[in-house]
């Protein structure tokens, strides 16, 4: 049982100015993954049975490496800012939901990271 | 709690197992369902892009996988999922700036994310298959 009134418990709550931060994020990621994952998309269908050599060719290009990172950073931010929205809605028990938003956004974290590393890895090789 | 019956009738919000299932509803779990698949298969394209920061003989294994039957199956799935997300995610964009939300629009922008899902998985594998 809380001492505090019903206002105070209201006003403790309330807005941060961030409220409709997550939406907005979560929006702006998607239109900005139109072009770029049709981009990626249309780009993996043309290296179908590529080798290696042919890889190197495509992402070593500044273009194809500038445009690869945005479609990373914009693809695991979403994915972010939509997993976090399952969990919330499925996931009840307040530690089990901490802890599995935690782990997630980590692992895609680290999954993004590998990710961009592979490409800047590509692009100094190339 | 007052219980219903003491007061005037008011309408209940019913629960989503009342509801007769429609297929827009399912189109909107499908959504998160393709969302979720998406998620689970950036997997595969994290492993295609560090084997080919590896090197030629990891990026020959990853590229081998994804050409079995195992992983065509997978990345047509993935595709599937690609097209869907990708028309449906449009469609919900325009909800977000309050148009195409009466029942007739809604359905009919529904069934053209389904026809535009189907033609693009169908094209994108044409021109893969053609190509390589």
């Amino acid at each position: 049982m809380s001492l505090k009134s019903p206002l105070g418990q209201v006003r403790g709550l309330g807005s941060a100015k961030e409220g409709v931060q997550h939406w907005w994020a979560q929006r702006v990621t998607a239109i900005a993954l139109i072009p770029l994952s049709l981009w990626f998309v249309i780009s993996i269908i043309f290296m179908a049975g590529a080798d290696h050599a042919d890889m190197v060719e495509w992402i070593s290009s500044p273009f194809s490496a500038a445009i690869a990172l945005l479609v990373i950073v914009a693809t695991f931010w979403h994915a972010m800012l939509g997993v976090q929205v399952v969990i919330e809605d499925y996931v009840h028990n307040e530690a089990v939901k901490i802890a599995s938003l935690l782990a997630i956004k980590g692992l895609l974290l680290l999954l993004g990271l590998a990710c961009a590393l592979s490409v800047i890895v590509l692009l100094v090789q190339g | 709690m007052t219980d219903q019956t003491d007061g005037p009738a008011r309408p209940l919000s019913p629960h989503l197992q009342i509801y007769r299932w429609q297929w827009t509803m399912a189109m909107s779990i499908a959504h998160r369902a393709s969302g979720v698949a998406l998620v689970v298969g950036t997997l595969l394209l994290v492993w295609w892009l560090v084997a080919a920061a590896a090197g030629p003989s990891a990026f020959e294994s990853a590229q081998g996988f994804i050409g079995s039957f195992i992983g065509q199956i997978l990345l047509f799935g993935w595709s599937v999922a690609f097209f869907y997300h990708l028309s449906n995610g449009i469609r919900h964009l325009l909800w977000d700036s309050g148009k195409m939300l009466e029942l007739g629009p809604a359905q009919g922008s529904g069934m053209a994310v389904l026809v535009a899902t189907g033609v693009l998985t169908i094209l994108a594998w044409i021109i893969a298959y053609a190509v390589k």
